[in-house]
């Protein structure tokens, strides 16, 4: 069995609490040894996950909490995001993913609904679970990229 | 954790300096004041990011609505000054075609 630790932390469904657990997740990620880019990355993954279950909570005028729980691994940080609400709609979240294109009638743009797809976008794994309540489940393993694609590239020129 | 929003008129335009994170809890402050400035018929909003360090798809949906409120008010709606991390999330979502997102270089490599 692959040994981990693991911290959980509860927090109040509500907008504010928000930046609290970006920076723990900053904190967790940094003691880790993700890069600058990847520590951003998690944070807004992490970011939109709470923030899904806050909006969600707060539709339903419900006193929610939300629970965050971080898998810290040799190799990787499974974050998991708990909403204890189970109502929340999962097909019509998914419905709504997916880029902006470009020809797309300003009028119809969404202004919301982008949460799930910048998770996809930015971790390496996303699962989702909604038998009671929604989970998500997001990845980030470490080097992956330790060149990223904007990287600047070391000068082979003479 | 907060947002600064700052408003400066100027005789051709109005600037908004932004400063600190754009997330849940501070967009509809942001979003209040902007959708104030883009209903004015015809205004010039300029919207400074160069002090925002934050920013996740709260903040894209408060730039969404103001450019639809641009569409109704025949008003206009530029982002400047972006740092690269809030600049690439305009880039995933393919919102860097919609909204005109001016990314000057800031300062020297």
């Amino acid at each position: 069995m692959e040994s981990f630790d693991f911290i959980e932390i509860k927090v109040p469904a509500k907008p504010e609490y928000v930046g609290v657990i970006r920076l723990t997740s900053s904190g967790v990620a940094n003691r880790m040894g993700f890069s600058y880019e990847d520590i951003e990355d998690l944070k807004v993954a992490i970011s939109e996950a709470v923030t899904n279950t806050v909006n969600h909570a707060y539709e339903k005028d419900e006193d929610g909490e939300v629970t965050i729980g971080f898998g810290v691994y040799e190799n990787r940080l499974e974050v998991m995001v708990a909403d204890h609400g189970g109502s929340f709609n999962l097909d019509q979240v998914k419905q709504n993913i997916g880029p902006y294109e470009a020809a797309e009638p300003i009028e119809q743009l969404r202004e919301g609904g982008f949460g799930l797809f910048l998770i996809d976008a930015l971790m390496d794994k996303v699962e989702i679970n909604s038998d009671s309540g929604v989970i998500v489940l997001m990845t980030k393993y470490l080097h992956e990229n330790e060149v990223g694609l904007d990287d600047d590239q070391i000068s082979t020129t003479q | 954790m907060n947002l600064t929003v700052d408003v400066q008129e100027q005789k051709d335009k109005s600037i908004v300096l932004l400063a600190g994170e754009i997330d849940a809890y501070t967009a509809p402050k942001l979003k209040e004041t902007l959708l104030s400035l883009t209903e004015k018929e015809g205004n010039k909003v300029e919207v400074n990011l160069e002090q925002v360090n934050y920013m996740d798809s709260t903040g894209l949906g408060v730039f969404v609505s103001g450019l639809k409120s641009t569409k109704e008010n025949n008003s206009e709606l530029k982002l400047v000054q972006l740092q690269d991390r809030v600049y690439r999330l305009f880039e995933i979502t393919g919102l860097i075609d919609v909204i005109d997102v001016d990314k000057t270089v800031q300062g020297g490599y």
